[in-house]
């Protein structure tokens, strides 16, 4: 997922700090459980399978919101594009 | 399954990005999860989604609230209900038992009318183009019809001469009341002299009795002092002509283009700041009559207030159908109702209420309508918190224009329900199919499909 994701400072309550171009972020614990796996290395099953398991997430919504906040990742540029 | 599932979202954080307003913003969250005590749920699996709905109490209520504004003020008042603002059989049904004339301005609203059991001189006739078989109608059924132009006055004339009858007639007035735009297309101008001109023209006839003056100024006005400035003009221009030429002003019609609680686009403000009470309209209009009346002369004052009554009775509930992620980084949504049956929404921020709690922070997003079509912009600035699909959307004010400019395009239109004052729901127009679409087409033999 790119070097930039790795750097992220990212707190228990779910600030997120980006010590490159010094932006603060702020996710919910659902977008705190995503970008933890993605520095990680986890992919798309492991996380799908850890919303469905963490919060009871319906698979095919957990899944459709997986890729709508990596769409939001991208946009802030915190992830590479396609 | 420890914690609830909330969207993940993910927001940038702005430092001195503060509202210089103390007030909420009217795009929050808002819950509502009945209208008038009936659930929303209720209502969609009953009648469908989308479905506009009607609240009788609210009707009836601000009916009220506009007609005490005046007649607490001035001893003789009329409301005609403006038609083409809402002209379902319910709603002008709710509204003539209130009390209210109707105002209309065509054939087919003056024949709407008349169904409804209106009587002829309970009618006042408006508009540009009134084609003479429905002067005939209106002039033998004793209608008081507002001129609109010189060829009017002909065309008067000549149905006098056929029906046998004196047409009492007003003139349609336009003028500078110091609001832009100014509406000079119709009617007569005052400051050029243009309407003195069609007094003198129906004087010269001697066909039509005139007895009124009429004029309209324009539509969802936020300065109560132009309805001052017209009242006066036409109060001025009634004296002059019953002393130059005997004819007696028995009616001011001062229009209406009172603005409702709507968030007109292009207002910073919200509608509770911008918009003023009624009766700050009603005090500068019986203040210029009474101010320049003579003594004992009390003629009648028409209103024909359209938006400021029914905008607020009506709701729209929609459903969320799919969510997207704009390239801005911005959410979209698509609805299943659209700028096809939301005319409104291209001049208007309606007020977005969600029929649930929903938990993860409000954030900018794009309601979109059904329509393959990149115009089918609901609301381009809504702030929500991630809906998920199925979500219900209750958007308002829509009781003005919408159910009357709707347009049948691409989709059928839906349902719209009336909650009573005794709390029943009643279906009032039943959602289209494609036989309203297809009754009055007709396919030549040799194009007919071969079975």
């Amino acid at each position: 997922m790119g070097d930039r994701l790795t750097k992220l400072a990212i707190s228990d309550e779910g600030f997120i700090f980006d010590p490159e171009t010094g932006n603060s972020y702020t996710t919910n614990p659902t977008g705190l459980l995503i970008l933890r796996m993605l520095k990680e290395g986890k992919g798309e099953e492991e996380i799908v399978k850890a919303l469905t398991e963490e919060f009871g997430a319906e698979e095919e919504e957990a899944r459709r919101d997986l890729y709508d906040f990596l769409e939001q990742l991208r946009a802030y540029g915190l992830v590479e594009g396609v | 399954m420890a914690r609830r599932y909330e969207k993940p979202v993910i927001h940038r954080l702005h430092v001195g990005h503060t509202n210089k307003f103390g007030f909420a913003s009217p795009y929050g969250a808002k819950v509502r999860k009945s209208i008038d005590g009936v659930p929303i749920e209720e209502l969609v699996s009953r009648f469908g989604s989308p479905l506009f709905v009607f609240s009788e109490r609210r009707l009836r209520q601000k009916f009220r609230e506009v007609k005490n504004a005046f007649t607490l003020r001035y001893p003789h008042v009329e409301l005609s209900w403006s038609y083409k603002t809402n002209y379902l059989d319910a709603i002008v049904a709710i509204l003539h038992s209130e009390g209210a004339t109707a105002e209309v301005v065509s054939e087919f609203e003056y024949e709407k009318a008349r169904r409804m059991g209106i009587p002829g001189s309970k009618i006042i006739y408006n508009g540009p183009y009134k084609p003479i078989d429905s002067l005939r109608v209106a002039v033998s059924e004793g209608a008081r019809i507002n001129i609109d132009t010189f060829e009017e006055i002909a065309d008067l004339e000549r149905v006098a001469d056929e029906v046998g009858k004196r047409p009492k007639v007003a003139i349609r007035v336009n003028m500078d009341t110091g609001i832009y735009p100014r509406w000079s297309r119709f009617g007569f101008n005052y400051e050029s002299g243009q309407a003195w001109d069609a007094v003198k023209r129906i004087a010269l006839g001697g066909k039509l009795d005139l007895v009124g003056l009429h004029c309209h100024i324009g539509t969802f006005i936020l300065k109560p002092e132009a309805y001052e400035i017209e009242t006066r003009k036409l109060v001025e221009l009634a004296y002059r002509i019953e002393d130059e030429f005997g004819f007696k002003i028995e009616y001011i019609d001062v229009g209406g283009g009172f603005p409702s609680r709507n968030r007109l686009k292009g207002i910073y403000l919200p509608p509770e700041v911008a918009v003023p009470p009624i009766e700050e309209y009603a005090e500068r209009i019986t203040t210029a009559l009474l101010n320049n009346l003579r003594p004992g002369d009390y003629p009648l004052l028409i209103l024909e207030s359209g938006r400021a009554i029914v905008d607020e009775a009506g709701f729209l509930i929609t459903t969320v159908h799919a969510t997207k992620r704009l390239p801005d980084g911005r959410r979209g949504y698509v609805l299943d109702a659209g700028v096809n049956i939301l005319f409104t929404a291209f001049w208007y921020h309606f007020n977005v209420e969600v029929d649930r709690e929903v938990s993860g922070g409000a954030e900018p997003c794009v309601l979109y309508g059904p329509l393959c079509m990149n115009i089918d912009v609901v609301e381009d600035r809504a702030h929500l918190p991630p809906l998920p699909r199925g979500t219900r959307l209750i958007l308002s004010p829509v009781g003005a224009y919408n159910v009357t400019q709707w347009m049948q395009f691409i989709r059928y239109r839906p349902a719209v329900v009336l909650i009573g004052e005794n709390g029943e729901v009643d279906l009032i127009r039943e959602a289209e199919d494609i036989s309203d679409i297809v009754s009055r087409e007709r396919v030549p033999e040799r194009l007919k499909p071969k079975s």
